[in-house]
């Protein structure tokens, strides 16, 4: 029974490690730091894997929303902000098939791209860089407002972009 | 979708981690009783996954996975829990890592089956294009079409060709009306002109007994930048290189 455990988390590690490390790695900077927070998600879904709730979100977008906060809190220095049980995610997109994960990294690469670049340095500022709107305002020497607007625009123009 | 507007840019800061203290516990609040915040909320995380894959892709170490299997294997099989056995236990953690792995095989079942009608809808939606195209080029190629050049009124009916090309995609149509007979072992043979170097042969063909014909698609080199096109007598089997003058010649509009 044991091996069997085993083996499953060996297939979920092999499916999903390369998104998690992608991200822990991009916002941390730190390949040690990155490796460090690869193995804490993913042993804690092995002791608690009662923490994924399949009918609330699936796996493969559960995974990169928590590694992100939790590399967020990480960089912050601050104790986990929310409970990752109440995570909830509106069913696409599951990047769990290799060739679906490389198709959507292609579409946001290209979204990103395309989205004017004040847009896009705001997304990544608060997304991986963890940056409050207002410390991007302050950063940016743009009015607080226009990077509320910005953020959010750019997040609705992904969901149009994929179609949800 | 009528998301309460004055929350919609607090959602977007709650999904970022952003929103703390009596900002985070209104919307928390507002959130229990309002099915489409919590929708929206729902779309803004999974907004941001997609985010998340715009991180450049990087493989992890394979030390990692040695680590991560490691700690696994030292883990206690159980959490330690009041007035429970840990051998009661085993079958119910296992059970929840197969659940998730089941969970996840359902999971690609059903967007599996979600492609598959995709595909059928653009299966037959390619089809609908591919009887529209057939149609058109059957109506071109038909010997019995009615083939009419309009002219200037009083011009007695003058040979005429029509090559419509498509460089990109090394596509060629060409359509010809009123062509004078030929001698059985001679045919018509239609020239590319490159921009530079040598005609290219674009196809041999011979008229129907009302002059017409037709040349679809011939072989040709890949996105070759046409000059004019221009026609030849050659014998039946075609030449490689013009043998006669040039009776017919046109360049691009």
């Amino acid at each position: 029974m044991r091996a069997g455990d085993e083996t499953a988390m060996e297939a979920l590690y092999d499916r999903y490690s390369g998104l998690v490390y992608s991200i822990s790695l991009r916002v941390l900077r730190d390949t040690s730091g990155a490796e460090d927070l690869l193995q804490e998600i993913f042993l804690q879904l092995w002791r608690k894997p009662g923490s994924f709730d399949p009918s609330r979100s699936s796996l493969g977008p559960w995974l990169a929303v928590i590694t992100r906060n939790r590399a967020i809190d990480m960089l912050r220095k601050r104790r986990p902000e929310s409970s990752i049980e109440d995570l909830m995610i509106a069913t696409p997109p599951d990047f769990a098939d290799r060739v679906e994960q490389s198709w959507a990294v292609d579409k946001i690469g290209d979204a990103l791209i395309k989205m004017p670049p004040d847009q896009r340095k705001a997304l990544e500022m608060a997304y991986f860089d963890g940056l409050t709107h207002s410390e991007i305002a302050a950063k940016t020497g743009e009015p607080l407002g226009t990077i509320k607007t910005r953020i959010r625009s750019g997040l609705l123009s992904l969901r149009r972009i994929f179609g949800t | 979708m009528s998301v309460h507007e004055q929350f919609a840019e607090e959602l977007v800061l709650l999904a970022l981690g952003e929103l703390t203290g009596e900002r985070r516990t209104s919307v928390e609040h507002h959130l229990q009783g309002c099915t489409d915040c919590r929708e929206e909320l729902m779309k803004l995380q999974s907004d941001l996954a997609r985010l998340a894959l715009s991180a450049p892709q990087v493989a992890p170490p394979a030390r990692a996975r040695t680590r991560l299997m490691d700690a696994v294997a030292r883990e206690p099989r159980v959490a330690p829990r009041p007035k429970r056995t840990p051998w009661m236990l085993v079958p119910a953690f296992s059970a929840a890592v197969l659940l998730i792995a089941a969970a996840l095989l359902w999971q690609q079942n059903a967007r599996l089956r979600q492609k598959i009608a995709g595909l059928q809808t653009d299966l037959t939606d390619r089809q609908a294009q591919l009887a529209e195209a057939k149609q058109i080029v059957a109506t071109l190629t038909a010997t019995d079409a009615m083939r009419v050049t309009l002219v200037a009124a009083k011009t007695p009916p003058q040979p005429q060709g029509k090559a419509i090309y498509l460089r990109d995609r090394s596509s060629l149509i060409f359509l010809a009306s009123n062509l004078p007979a030929l001698p059985p072992e001679k045919a018509y043979e239609l020239w590319l002109i490159p921009q530079t170097g040598a005609p290219i042969p674009a196809g041999v063909f011979k008229p129907d007994a009302r002059g017409s014909a037709t040349v679809i698609e011939p072989p040709l080199p890949n996105r070759v930048e046409a000059k004019a096109f221009a026609i030849t007598v050659e014998p039946e089997t075609g030449s490689s290189a013009p043998t006669s003058a040039i009776l017919m010649v046109g360049a691009g509009e």
